[in-house]
């Protein structure tokens, strides 16, 4: 008994390794195996014969496991998309590439201060442009590392310069608002850009689209640890050289922080690709650590202002932050449901968001409200338009996420509907920044 | 007679569909109850099943629950929701059209099989 016990210990091991595989999986699987052997011995085989019959029946591990894979990408999403059938090869020149155009975001945000002049104060058009110096390079690293076709090369290529002609065509006024408004949104639009290389064409895949938000936060993650620790150097760096006084230590940052803040774009992204693990770690930890927390602020928030009212305290200020906070509920909500076990029932997690979700969007309605009265006393101005429009957007997403969400907790519907949701609704987050890139400024007459 | 692959893969989610119809049931014995129906004609590598099942499992066809028989060890049963029950029925829909347009070709001595299958 003792040897068939180690050999179904090392058949488990070797199942094990799947990447796709995790413990339940696993156990399901030796379950069945030990079933398949004490019938078998039953039958009147020996256990050594029984073992090999029931590893037999079960089938060739190899497929086993790239079946498991196809099923749970999401547990193994990197592998499938960093390098399709495993060539280790391809990882190492991903760290050439990543460099390569890492340096070249870098160098191309210096040449852009060059020809903006040295000026102290950023000039608008290089705001307005700052993005678009940097994320296409960002979609040129993808489409190399996963060996795109042409056409899809040249896709991207067009959506960006589609992107970049509008942009740097209009004729903004003095001040103009609408431009601002371009510079927040453009960076928003582009973003979506990148999702063609990432996705390799696959647009309307909904598992390739939560891969992409899974990426999304990652990237925001890793981007934030690269940038603390760039400031902890930065600020080390000067510390020690001021002394001297050979050193201008505002110039230095000046020069070293925008192109170190545009390389690390391509660093982050490509971190997320190589090092998956170690945020995979971190991420699920992190949103169970602040969706509570939010959920706690969020609805105190909505108390707060649904007894005080918001017209008093409401400006264009607190509109923003407003806005900037129901972004980070749904960046929340996105990802803690990419990072989430799709086969798990619904726990005490899924209800919290719930909370989270339902407070969020009592403070919208809130906000839409006090807006829309704004509006109808003050009239309509590109950034009044602007916030209407991302509040409807957000209103209508955080409803219908409400809405799944109380029917999955229910036990009506499963999370794969909920997700259905999400990533369909993609779409209109990239259309409405492209209205206010495209369609907003002539609108107001580039005011 | 070996039964092709793709016509095994196709026939895999409605057959299993139907075996949970009948009541709630773990792995291995859907595949006792697949080569008992199908007197071991139709099979796949035993292992195949589960991703299957997880399939199943997203698209809320089935739902799942581990429990421990009295005797023995931990397992996950499978049970088929109502939008399984209703997969269930499209899929039989989609078949009784496919052996219906196949049996009007096959008009011949031939066709005995399938007319017994309608039976």
């Amino acid at each position: 008994m003792d040897t068939l016990e180690d050999q179904i210990a090392q058949w488990r091991s070797f199942v094990a390794q799947g990447p796709a595989l995790d413990d339940a999986d696993v156990e399901e699987l030796e379950e069945h195996l030990r079933k398949q052997v004490a019938d078998l011995r039953t039958a009147g085989l020996t256990a050594d014969e029984a073992f090999l019959v029931g590893v037999k029946r079960m089938g060739d591990l190899d497929a086993l496991s790239h079946e498991f894979a196809r099923e749970h990408s999401g547990r193994l999403w990197k592998q499938l998309v960093l390098c399709g059938d495993g060539s280790s090869e391809q990882s190492s020149n991903g760290s050439l590439d990543a460099l390569i155009f890492g340096v070249a975001a870098a160098v191309v945000v210096v040449l852009a201060r060059l020809i903006a002049g040295f000026s102290d104060d950023l000039p608008v058009w290089l705001l307005r442009n700052a993005s678009l110096l940097v994320l296409p390079l960002l979609a040129g690293f993808f489409a190399r590392h996963r060996q795109l076709t042409g056409r899809t090369w040249v896709l991207t290529a067009a959506l960006f310069v589609a992107a970049a002609i509008p942009v740097n065509l209009y004729p903004y006024q003095e001040a103009s608002g609408t431009e601002l408004l371009v510079a927040l949104h453009l960076p928003i639009v582009l973003w979506f850009i990148v999702a063609c290389p990432y996705m390799g064409g696959s647009l309307r895949s909904a598992e390739r689209r939560m891969d992409f938000v899974r990426f999304t936060g990652e990237w925001f993650i890793y981007y934030v640890l690269i940038a603390l620790g760039g400031g902890v150097l930065m600020g080390l760096t000067t510390a020690i050289l001021e002394p001297t006084g050979l050193f201008d230590t505002e110039r230095f940052i000046e020069w070293v922080l925008p192109s170190g803040a545009a390389g690390a774009v391509i660093i982050a992204a490509w971190l997320v690709e190589t090092k998956q693990r170690v945020v995979e770690n971190i991420a699920p930890v992190l949103t169970m650590l602040f969706t509570p927390l939010f959920a706690v602020m969020l609805t105190g928030a909505a108390i707060v202002y649904a007894a005080t009212g918001l017209s008093a305290a409401f400006d264009r200020e607190l509109l923003g932050i407003f806005d900037a906070l129901l972004v980070v509920v749904l960046g929340l909500v996105l990802y803690g449901m990419s990072a989430r076990d799709p086969s798990q029932n619904p726990n005490w997690m899924d209800r919290i968001q719930l909370v989270a979700v339902v407070a969020a969007l009592a403070l919208n309605v809130l906000v839409l409200a006090t807006m829309l009265a704004r509006i109808g006393e003050l009239g309509f101005t590109p950034n009044r338009v602007a916030a209407l429009g991302l509040n409807l957007v957000l209103l209508v997403n955080l409803s219908g996420a409400a809405w799944f969400s109380i029917r999955f907790l229910k036990g009506h519907v499963t999370l794969h509907s909920l997700e259905r949701w999400q990533t369909g609704y993609l779409p209109v987050f990239a259309l409405w920044a492209v209205t206010v890139v495209i369609i907003l400024p002539p609108l107001f007459a580039f005011r | 007679m070996r039964i092709e692959k793709d016509l095994v893969a196709a026939a895999a989610t409605p057959l299993v569909l139907a075996i949970l119809s009948e009541g709630e049931s773990y792995g291995y014995a859907i595949l006792e109850r697949v080569r008992e129906l199908s007197d071991g004609e139709l099979t796949w590598s035993d292992g195949m099943l589960y991703p299957l099942l997880h399939r199943l499992q997203r698209f809320g066809y089935v739902t799942t629950q581990w429990r421990t028989p009295t005797q023995g060890r931990r397992r996950r049963y499978y049970t088929i929701t109502t939008e399984g029950t209703a997969a269930l029925a499209e899929h039989q829909r989609q078949w009784v059209t496919v052996a219906r347009t196949l049996q009007g070709v096959w008009r011949g001595p031939d066709a005995l099989p399938f007319a017994l299958g309608r039976a």
